[in-house]
């Protein structure tokens, strides 16, 4: 801090906001001062997003008052308006048009570019601000969005974002910004946004991940059920004081280290067994209750194979593919692979249930919706309602609906493809609670996380690199050194 | 604990979003009332009887089409007027004027549908070439077909199936109960199916519904067929109506059943069908053209009106519903 207290930049005050039936804000005051970083943490449906949908002006609030830079903003506050001022937003859901390249997705963000050459011109932008924030990042500027793994389409989108342009750029509202980045990715940005407010400019960062949190910002401001209950300087609080401001937990989770539940024994049937293209190479196996980590960086395969096993267990497309019972899926990307938008919650949660449902080749309507109030109060989840539409529910919240329509399910194996996105601590804590409880019960589960310390929840990981296996660790051998080793490792023996 | 209130107008938005058949139920009963306040002889319950007759044809192929609609962005089935004058030439050689052969003939119009189906699918499937083109084209060979086997004679059919298509039970023409009970087991398999939600399922996402376990190409596949064989069982019945078979007894229903499934308030890109819809829908696109002929409109002016007004109610039926 240079001058005694550095100048307020962007206030909301009172801010109110319902959605029908649901008061997402009750009256929220929040502050970010020039060359500050705020790190906004909360449970799922605490209002978090909502209230940044407030600033950027994409929603307008019932009530409320904001100021930039020291001017009141009154009902003229739009999107437009905000992005004059230099509010820029990258949100949970992706916003890339995934039919167009990286260069013509940078066009839409900033008209500026215009010309018979406006592709390379705004393709050398977007690439420099790549470079800049994510050094060794692959990508080109004519590249189809739709082509990209997911984790590639989120540092595209930050890129964009954070690309100056002819409009100002003061404020940066990262809504989980590194939910789908691999580690690597996520300590460059987080190492990027400290150079960025060191420029003097602002930026607010929501993430579930705490470690981020205290590695980054200068201060954190805690929600809970629609209202701000703390705002502390990092510096003066700790995990435990902002895990209890939090509410619903008050425990500070265990160390998953000390997770003992070993119980993948040796005479358990194989219920999954893929052999390996080149002899080099490891195949992947799994027994009947183990839990299987699919480790490395993010876009080397893990994804791939997850498809294949589900297509392998409904056909036999692949010799080399043998998957020994049913399989249901819980999508990580839940906009393109989970969700279905017209639907409500209790129609999306069933989906994967109909084997039970059916008696007599008719679903069970009754039964359908006492299954779905079981699964609601299972995993806790926050609506009023199971039959309002899906997207009433924030991102978490419609996570855990996937959660439910694949546990749910008759499977005998579940395939995870980094489901815990946007996902709350105390969630996370009872999924991981559950999936300990299935595998114990015979269920097989195969999980590709980009989260490391999720790897402690499995019994063996598999480590990725280029679309093969470069390594297998037991839970014993697990350290995160080796993890990276194995990634980075071209040629393994 | 939190305590909700919640307000009228947001109830009655909810219950507004799950009707999407409203707006076109209103517009029927409008076009009704206008027609009889005009008071061109006929009265309202006879206006009603010949309403629900017509419709019922309409509605039994905009079922099917609703059903193909709704498994995605961009599938429609544009053969089904060459289905029905196929379907009615094969029923009337079958039945061939004699009344045992009814039910064979009928199950022979639908089986014709049904193999129509088959071929539109495997063209759209097999050589991935676009539905909207694949059921277009094919449409001509379909065509060419019924102009082969029919040789463009009108074959009359059997009396007792004239008979039972001119039948009223209190009223009410037999034909439209059976097209009812036809709409309700549509209704059933979308709602209590695995095949229904799967309709729905595939429409809405079909990249989510194969990775929920769905088999989204089959799913595609019982859509078309069902549409085509819904189409046959039409041509079958139109050509028992109207005394005969005829190669353009199916002509108007390309459009018809496009413009019935969207006023009725199934969604367009899919996902989203909407049964009850399809009555007042169809109800609603005769209603029309009676209330303007008893208007006294000449054929320039009605069309555009009628272009008209299906415009308006498609605004005023989406408006409030959106997002």
């Amino acid at each position: 801090m240079i001058n005694s207290i550095p100048e307020m930049l962007f206030e909301a005050r009172d801010t109110a906001k319902a959605f029908a039936a649901v008061q997402a804000l009750r009256g929220v005051d929040f502050q970010v001062r020039r060359g500050e970083c705020v790190g906004l943490v909360g449970h799922n449906g605490a209002g978090k997003s909502t209230l940044m949908n407030v600033l950027s002006g994409t929603l307008a609030a019932d009530r409320g008052e904001l100021h930039f830079a020291g001017l009141a903003v009154g009902s003229g506050w739009d999107v437009r308006e905000a992005q004059r001022l230099g509010v820029r937003s990258v949100y949970q859901e992706l916003s890339l048009c995934a039919n167009l390249s990286l260069a013509e997705n940078m066009r839409i963000a900033q008209p500026q570019f215009k010309g018979w050459n406006w592709r390379l011109a705004a393709g050398a932008q977007l690439m420099a601000t790549l470079d800049r924030i994510f050094p060794g990042h692959g990508l080109h500027a004519d590249q189809v969005v739709g082509e990209l793994s997911i984790g590639r389409r989120q540092m595209v989108e930050i890129a964009r974002a954070f690309t100056p342009g002819a409009l100002a750029l003061e404020v940066m509202i990262l809504d989980e910004p590194t939910s789908s980045l691999d580690n690597q990715a996520a300590a460059q940005l987080l190492a990027y946004i400290r150079e960025f407010v060191a420029l003097g400019k602002s930026c607010i960062l929501i993430s579930h991940k705490l470690r981020e949190i205290f590695t980054v910002t200068d201060r954190i401001v805690v929600m809970r059920d629609g209202q701000v209950v703390e705002s502390v300087l990092t510096e003066q609080t700790s995990r435990d004081r902002v895990v209890a401001a939090m509410g619903q937990d008050e425990q500070v989770q265990e160390n998953p280290r000390h997770v003992v539940a070993q119980t993948g024994s040796a005479e358990a049937p194989l219920v999954v067994n893929v052999s390996s293209t080149s002899a080099a190479r490891l195949g992947v196996k799994a027994m009947a209750g183990e839990v299987i980590g699919l480790a490395g960086l993010a876009g080397h395969g893990q994804t791939t194979l997850l498809l294949r096993l589900q297509a392998g267990s409904a056909t036999r497309a692949e010799s080399s593919v043998w998957v020994g019972g049913a399989t249901s899926f819980v999508a990580g990307d839940r906009q393109t692979d989970g969700v279905f938008g017209l639907w409500s919650i209790a129609r999306n949660m069933s989906v994967g249930w109909f084997s039970q449902l059916c008696h007599r080749r008719l679903i069970d309507l009754k039964g359908e919706r006492e299954y779905a109030e079981h699964w609601r109060q299972r995993l806790g989840l926050v609506t009023p309602d199971l039959d309002l539409p899906i997207f009433s529910l924030s991102g978490g919240n419609q996570q855990k609906v996937l959660f439910a329509r694949a546990l749910g399910s008759s499977a005998s194996i579940i395939l995870m493809d980094d489901p815990m996105r946007g996902v709350d601590v105390g969630t996370k804590r009872d999924v991981y609670a559950l999936i300990a409880e299935e595998a114990r019960r015979g269920r097989t589960f195969v999980w590709y996380t980009t989260e490391f310390d999720e790897l402690f929840h499995c019994d063996r990981v598999y480590v990725f690199n280029n679309g093969e296996v470069a390594g297998e660790l037991s839970r014993a051998e697990l350290s995160e050194e080796r993890v990276l080793d194995m990634s980075f490792d071209k040629i393994a023996a | 604990m939190k305590t909700h209130t919640v307000s009228h107008f947001a109830k009655w938005q909810r219950w507004r979003a799950g009707r999407p058949w409203l707006g076109s139920c209103l517009a029927a009963v409008l076009a009704w009332a206008a027609t009889v306040f005009s008071g061109q002889g006929q009265g309202s319950g006879e206006l009603l009887t010949v309403a629900l007759t017509f419709s019922a044809f309409t509605v039994l192929v905009s079922l099917g089409q609703m059903l193909v609609i709704s498994v995605g962005p961009g599938n429609a089935d544009l053969s089904i007027p060459s289905s029905i004058a196929l379907s009615g030439a094969v029923a009337m050689l079958v039945m061939d004027g004699s009344n045992a052969m009814i039910v064979p003939g009928i199950l022979a119009a639908v089986l014709v549908g049904a193999l129509v189906g088959v071929f539109n699918f495997s063209l759209i499937r097999v050589l991935s070439i676009p539905p909207i083109i694949a059921t277009l084209a094919g449409s001509l060979i379909v065509m060419s077909v019924a102009i082969a086997i029919g040789r463009g004679l009108k074959i009359k059919p059997p009396p007792l199936f004239s008979d039972f298509m001119a039948m009223r039970l209190f009223g009410i023409p037999l034909l439209a109960v059976v097209v009812l009970a036809v709409s309700i087991a549509i209704a059933l398999m979308l709602e209590r199916t695995v095949l229904g939600r799967s309709i729905e399922a595939v429409g809405q996402n079909d990249r989510a519904a194969g990775l929920a376990g769905m088999r989204v190409e089959l799913t595609r596949f019982w859509a078309y067929v069902i549409c085509a064989a819904l189409a046959g069982l039409a041509g079958a019945l139109i050509s028992g109506f109207s005394g005969g078979n005829s190669l353009d007894q199916g002509q108007e229903y390309i459009l018809l059943t496009i413009a019935v499934v969207v006023i009725g308030g199934t969604v367009v890109s899919g996902g989203a069908p909407c049964v009850p819809g399809i009555w007042s829908a169809a109800m609603f696109m005769f209603l029309l053209v009676a209330m303007l002929n008893a208007a006294g409109a000449g054929p320039g002016l009605r069309m555009l009106l009628t272009g008209l007004i299906i415009i308006g109610v498609i605004v005023a039926a989406s408006s409030p519903g959106k997002r």
